[in-house]
């Protein structure tokens, strides 16, 4: 897109705004306005409840047991350390493998591979999209993790390495199509000027189009690794979750999420069950943050897009 | 959660099937529920589920007014929501603790059926008995290799159930001794996941309600008493819990009586078919 049809796109746009409302239109913003207000009070309500549910655990006195590193409920240790350092490493370990990966098949898809492999491999991304996290975890259970045991012979198979291989593929989707609409807008106005130049397509993708893409490069690892961090099936399934440390790939660990699905039954009345809010908050403050982040990220975006 | 959608679809479909194959029948243990109509909503402990929809099945084909419905959730959620008014009986597969007590005095506890937790090995596992001690050592982390206590030489993989899990705290209570369980052990989420990895894995130990097993995996014998019915009735196997049904207060006239229907003849016939034995 040109310089000019950009101006003349944004006079449009001030043009329609300047014009004066119609009572319906006007109506519907009235609407759509407290739609959103409403919207971002549930979030807002929703991290109320979580945090007035930890109060309990400041008034016992406990919420410093938070931050041990030992999680024995029945010797009064409450510790989630390990599962905020299960839920790191497992997320980061898993966007390492799907990210490389992703990033191949955007290459492939733009100008690496045969043209007419394109859509089918889009095609089969977008499956994937569809599978249900269940299907990822069961086929992990039965293949993975035996094959994990039988070959390796470190451990149950219940790991750290099962789970971020199988989430992994869970996430690689989710990056590949954010990549993948980035480029689409980049590659095909920058085609024309390096074939011009001579550029090989190699160097055009590794020193025009990603350089020009880096905010969705960045953005997809984001948005990859808030899924990695929310996912919880995985984990429970695979992951094997004993409350400890990771030290090595074929460590049985524990993530928040999965720590929440497995403590959740027990007897509200306990501080076990309060210390599950508080694994909450932080679950909450992480999304929320990586969709700030996001958030930031487009804006600086847009207006780097707009100094051009 | 899975689990209670497609077994309560299957529960959905047979009733379909009783309803348009049975003619309701006079039946002995069904008649103080006769003159009753009206709702009963169930939730909890899910070793109960099996028990609670056979008895829900057979009075809701025989006296289609009264309408029953079973939800799982865990033992604390059980009493949770009772104790709450969101449900008529709270199960729980452990007694109410001091804590719930405190917070609810008005709960009415009912307990109808006795269950045993076994230590189950993998079927190709050779070993098939350990003293408590043993079992406790393993547990801790004492013990790693099964050729310790007769088996080949494989480190122990050692699977053990979340802290929500009635069938965890009686096997810590009565088999660990309140003992430590190693950090490293893989926590499984339900007795049917402890079977599924039990199964898989040739050098796995996990425990499991007695009603779950079966032929893929192997229990193992408890100081040379082996888990089974009959010694958990006589007394001589010592991990057993009891299943309990909790009302908010005296029981409803309609309740009271779904109450008294498990706990007849007919609901011990049904607690025994289901792997676990009644309380008499």
């Amino acid at each position: 897109m040109t310089q000019q049809n950009r101006n003349k796109n944004r006079n449009q746009k001030r043009k329609r705004i300047n014009r004066p409302l119609s009572w319906t239109s006007k109506y519907v913003e009235v609407l759509l306005k407290y739609a959103t207000i409403f919207s971002a009070l549930i979030v807002l309500v929703l991290f109320g409840f979580l945090a007035y549910f930890t109060l309990p655990l400041f008034a016992e006195g406990q919420f410093a047991e938070l931050f041990s590193l030992h999680w024995r409920p029945f010797h009064g240790e409450f510790g989630i350390l390990p599962m905020i350092a299960g839920t790191l490493v497992l997320a980061i370990s898993a966007l390492l493998i799907a990210y490389p990966l992703a990033l191949g098949i955007c290459l492939f898809i733009h100008g690496l591979g045969p043209r007419w492999l394109t859509r089918p491999i889009l095609l089969l991304v977008h499956g994937m999209t569809g599978i249900p996290t269940v299907v990822y975890g069961f086929v992990a259970v039965f293949l993975l993790v035996p094959f994990l045991r039988n070959n390796f012979s470190h451990g149950s198979g219940f790991s750290l390495l099962a789970a971020s291989l199988t989430l992994s593929i869970l996430i690689l989707p989710t990056i590949v199509l954010l990549i993948n609409t980035q480029l689409e807008h980049i590659v095909p106005a920058l085609r024309l000027t390096t074939t011009a130049l001579g550029i090989t397509r190699i160097h055009e993708l590794t020193r025009v189009s990603l350089p020009a893409a880096s905010y969705g490069l960045l953005s997809a690892a984001i948005l990859g690794f808030g899924r990695a961090v929310g996912d919880t099936l995985i984990a429970l399934m695979v992951a094997g979750n004993a409350a400890q440390i990771p030290e090595r790939a074929f460590d049985s660990i524990r993530t928040l999420t999965a720590h929440i699905a497995l403590v959740v039954a027990t007897d509200s009345q306990s501080t076990t069950y309060h210390s599950l809010f508080a694994c909450g908050v932080i679950l909450f403050l992480t999304t929320t943050s990586v969709n700030l982040l996001l958030h930031h990220i487009k804006q600086r975006a847009c207006r780097e897009g707009n100094h051009e | 959660m899975k689990h209670g959608l497609s077994s309560g679809l299957v529960f959905i479909f047979s009733l379909l099937l009783f309803s348009i194959f049975t003619v309701p029948a006079t039946a002995g243990d069904l008649d103080s529920l006769k003159d009753l109509k009206g709702n009963i909503d169930i939730a909890g402990g899910t070793a109960h589920i099996p028990v609670m929809k056979d008895a829900a099945k057979r009075i809701m084909t025989t006296y289609p007014k009264i309408t029953i419905t079973v939800a799982g959730g865990g033992s604390g959620v059980g009493v949770q929501k009772v104790a709450e008014g969101l449900v008529d009986i709270g199960n729980a597969g452990r007694p109410i603790s001091d804590k719930e007590w405190t917070k609810y005095p008005q709960l009415k506890s009912f307990p109808f059926a006795v269950d045993g937790v076994a230590p189950a090995v993998n079927p190709n596992n050779t070993v098939s008995n350990l003293t408590s001690t043993q079992i406790q050592n393993i547990f801790s982390g004492k013990i790693d290799n099964w050729k310790d206590v007769g088996g080949d030489d494989a480190k122990i993989h050692i699977y053990s159930r979340d802290e929500a899990s009635g069938t965890r705290s009686v096997f810590w209570k009565k088999c660990l001794n309140k003992g430590a369980v190693v950090e490293s052990a893989n926590i499984v989420a339900s007795n049917g996941a402890m079977k599924v990895a039990v199964s898989q894995d040739r050098y796995a130990l996990g425990y499991m309600s007695i009603g779950h097993l079966d032929h893929t995996v192997k229990p193992l014998s408890l100081n040379s008493v082996a888990p089974t019915q009959e010694n958990a009735i006589n007394g001589r196997y010592p991990v057993v819990r009891k299943l309990y049904m909790n009302t908010n207060g005296a029981p409803a006239p309609l309740v009271k009586a779904f109450i008294d229907y498990v706990m007849s003849s007919e609901g011990a016939a049904s607690i025994s078919n289901n792997g676990y034995i009644p309380l008499k």
